[in-house]
């Protein structure tokens, strides 16, 4: 302790340095914050951020290939794929004590359906050969696997089966902007099976215009309800809460109801004359019925923040603005409007948010124009069980919506953003 | 001590009683009439009895396959049997998630002691799959707007002919069936259809096809909404479940007519899930051997038109059991409406189902 004293550092009184002691304070504090805040933060991240981590993982995850065959992707090391021929009798050989394993195992047919998504075919290709498998005793096995099924003796095969055998795989992620890797690199797909890029690309347009449509619709109602006394614009509030708390099924299917060309719309069009009964409008199964029915879903979602907002703009303001003789006009966009600009940040936010992500309602009202890319990641994972391309479309729509984040961080302001 | 004791019994009794008798069963099944045409047909007689199971009815068939994914993976399957369709019964048997199923040791034999699997012959398409009806997608029309001196149409290929029959049509938003039907109605033989699908050229006429009626389609998803679109009067023609069609037009008196020419016939039948203790898996199995009878897959069509999957249910096929009308002329397999159908290609489809649909979808986008 000589040191200290003469070189002029602030002790404690127990002779600690008192920047020692003030961060152990300050560390003892942390520590008791993060114990209190301890099970919210460990519910949150068991309920919350594993689940979706280990989803986000299946996207490049591959290890099905090398862990039921270990001994072909070890042996079609030296292969190459470039060459015209089918492997030699090794490969087969170690494919033969792979496969019998894993028919006991009854997972040859799992791995038949996971490559059957890269190359069709290979589904029923390991079908057949299990089938056949248990009478392969004996070498040469390439005469007995090319006779139990001739795919065998195709290179395109064992492209395939080469080219997936990494634990990990680009794959999904090339598949999810319509991309795929051939022996020549990467490149697009053909034409024909070109979605995906479309998909994330009208997701994007019909949720920005369901964002300028619900702020349309939206603000003049919560300007209406900041500004009416009290009495009226409860009442005036719970209509706008009454849908907002009705089923979303039971709102969709009330759009069909009108918006059909059989529907009460067109029906009361066709009755006062202004459209001929041959020429109904076509308002629903397409973009247009997704927008109608989303904007009317999500309009609640606008008009609260907004609301909220208007709420604590004080009318002192603009009569000030008046009396200095602004126009009515001049007065509300100088003065009013730049004040409600955070809940427009706010609403905006949030309405696009919940839209790009949403997909029953463009399922069941959208036709095939107006359906997002959810619907093909919901396909993914209920139907096709593709649950890697599912995990990858669903990065690829995270990572969209957080560059658009920051995007509007930057342009905006993320601090210019209240809920009330 | 003397309640402490009586406290503690009664608490070991209750665990005991509820693992002894505690026989709840899970079944998934599709909803509606038709998981009502079970319980009528299969469940009420089955626990009237087994007074001590009880049949809890769970109506997720539509995402079965991949909730017992997820069910597996996370090791806890709380289902004991679910109803599926036949291709989805072969995925989940290729994923490891279904049961393989012995039909002769498993099933009851027919009244005649022809075994299980001569009783069910082609309908087991898969080791783990035991079928239970024949349905078909079929085509109903509104038989009030056929146009004047125009024969009602007959089939799949009339859904083709706009110029005979104008007004908007619904189609399945999947490529099973449509394709085939694009193909069949554009000359193709019926047993080139698949050998045509597995070319480009082949893909490329059916797509042809389907793109002159494409803008007066509406695709549809859920199996309500053709029929509710009929019902309407939204589409003249649209594909449906055969059964979902005989309840809009027996039951619910609808201008509707069948139109059964190239109707494809399809399968629906029980899988029961891996990964179920031994104890679970037996009640399922006797629920299953008695639930499969010839008698009981007879039953099943006094209340919805879909044919029992048995061979030997076929003779006993009687009257609905509330509108007292014959089934049999409502049947997929009655000669009348089966004079040309075709079956679906299970294996076929389970190999080119990922790269059609991608193609399917890409072109509905378009």
């Amino acid at each position: 302790m000589s040191d200290t004293a003469t070189e002029p550092v602030l002790t404690t009184r127990d002779g600690r340095p008192l920047k020692a002691s003030l961060a152990k304070a300050l560390r003892r504090e942390k520590l008791r914050a993060l114990v209190l805040i301890a099970p919210l933060l460990i519910f949150v991240l068991l309920t919350f951020v594993a689940p979706i981590v280990d989803m986000l993982f299946r996207s490049v995850e591959n290890s099905i290939v090398a862990d039921t065959l270990p001994q072909t992707v070890v042996a079609l090391k030296d292969w190459d794929p470039a060459s015209d021929q089918a492997p030699d009798e090794a490969v087969f050989a170690a494919l033969a004590s792979d496969l019998k394993v894993a028919v006991k195992n009854k997972t040859h047919t799992r791995l038949g359906s996971r490559l059957n998504y890269e190359k069709t075919g290979i589904s029923s290709l390991f079908r057949k050969t299990g089938r056949s498998i248990k009478k392969m005793n004996e070498p040469p096995y390439k005469e007995q696997f090319l006779k139990a099924d001739k795919k065998w003796g195709d290179v395109s095969t064992w492209q395939t089966l080469k080219q997936y055998s990494p634990r990990y795989t680009d794959g999904y992620f090339l598949s999810s902007i319509d991309a795929k890797r051939t022996a020549d690199g990467i490149q697009m797909k053909p034409e024909n099976e070109q979605i995906y890029l479309l998909l994330f690309g009208r997701t994007l347009m019909l949720s920005i215009a369901i964002t300028l449509a619900c702020l349309l619709l939206g603000y003049p109602i919560a300007f209406l309800l900041a500004q009416l006394p009290l009495r009226t614009s409860n009442l005036l509030m719970i209509l706008v809460l009454l849908p907002f708390w009705t089923s979303l099924l039971v709102r969709t299917s009330a759009w069909k109801v009108l918006l059909q060309q059989q529907g009460v719309i067109n029906d009361f069009l066709v009755w006062i004359g202004l459209i001929a009964d041959a020429n109904r409008l076509v308002m629903i199964n397409n973009q247009t019925g997704t927008i109608i029915a989303m904007t009317h879903i999500l309009l609640p979602f606008m008009i609260l923040p907004l609301y909220s907002v208007m709420k604590t703009i004080s009318p002192t303001y603009v009569r000030a603005a008046k009396s200095l003789g602004a126009t009515d006009f001049r007065a509300f966009w100088k003065v009013y409007f730049p004040q409600s600009v955070p809940g427009i940040g706010a609403g905006a936010v949030l309405v696009f948010i919940l839209s790009i992500g949403y997909y029953i309602t463009p399922e069941l009202v959208g036709g095939t124009s107006g359906i997002f890319i959810s619907n093909r990641i919901a396909y993914h994972i209920s139907s096709s069980l593709n649950w890697g391309l599912a995990a990858a479309l669903g990065t690829m729509l995270l990572a969209a919506v957080m560059i658009l984040f920051v995007v509007y961080d930057k342009i905006v302001g993320i601090d210019n953003v209240k809920l009330g | 001590m003397k309640l402490k004791t009586t406290i503690l019994a009664g608490t070991a009794l209750a665990l005991l009683g509820s693992s002894a008798f505690a026989a709840d069963m899970t079944i998934v099944s599709w909803g509606g009439a038709y998981s009502a045409s079970q319980n009528n047909a299969y469940h009420k007689p089955y626990m009237a009895a087994h007074p001590d199971v009880t049949i809890i009815n769970d109506e997720s068939s539509s995402e079965a396959v991949a909730k017992l994914r997820a069910m597996n993976e996370a090791g806890n399957v709380t289902w004991d049997l679910v109803d599926v369709e036949a291709a989805d019964a072969i995925r989940l048997c290729d994923e490891g998630l279904a049961e393989e199923i012995d039909a002769d040791t498993a099933l009851a034999p027919a009244p005649d002691g022809t075994k299980a699997s001569e009783d069910f012959g082609d309908m087991i398409v898969s080791e783990c799959f035991i079928p239970q009806i024949v349905f078909s997608t079929t085509f109903g029309y509104r038989t009030d707007k056929v146009p004047e001196g125009v024969e009602p149409p007959s089939g799949a290929c009339d859904v083709f002919d706009l110029a005979k029959y104008p007004g908007k049509r619904a189609l399945n938003k999947r490529p099973i069936a449509n394709m085939e039907w694009a193909l069949l109605c554009d000359g193709v033989a019926y047993e080139d259809v698949y050998d045509t699908l597995e070319t480009d050229e082949g893909v490329a006429r059916a797509f042809a096809k389907l793109d002159t009626i494409k803008d007066d389609t509406i695709w549809w998803s859920a199996s309500a909404e053709p029929v509710q679109l009929l019902a309407d009067g939204e589409v003249f023609m649209a594909s449906a479940y055969n059964g979902r069609l005989f309840s809009l037009i027996e039951e619910q008196k609808q201008p509707v007519g069948m139109a059964w020419n190239w109707q494809m016939f399809d399968l629906d039948g029980w899988i029961v899930p891996t990964g179920l203790s031994d104890e679970r898996k037996a009640a399922v199995m006797d629920y299953l051997f008695f639930a499969t009878d010839t008698q009981r897959l007879a039953d099943q069509a006094k209340y919805i038109s879909y044919g029992p999957a048995r061979a030997s249910s076929a003779p006993l096929v009687g009257k609905h059991e509330t509108l007292g009308i014959d089934m049999a002329p409502h049947m997929p397999t009655d000669p009348n409406n089966a004079k040309n159908t075709f079956v679906n290609n299970y294996s076929w489809w389970a190999d080119y189902r990922d790269d059609l649909d991608a193609k399917f979808q890409a072109w509905l986008a378009k």
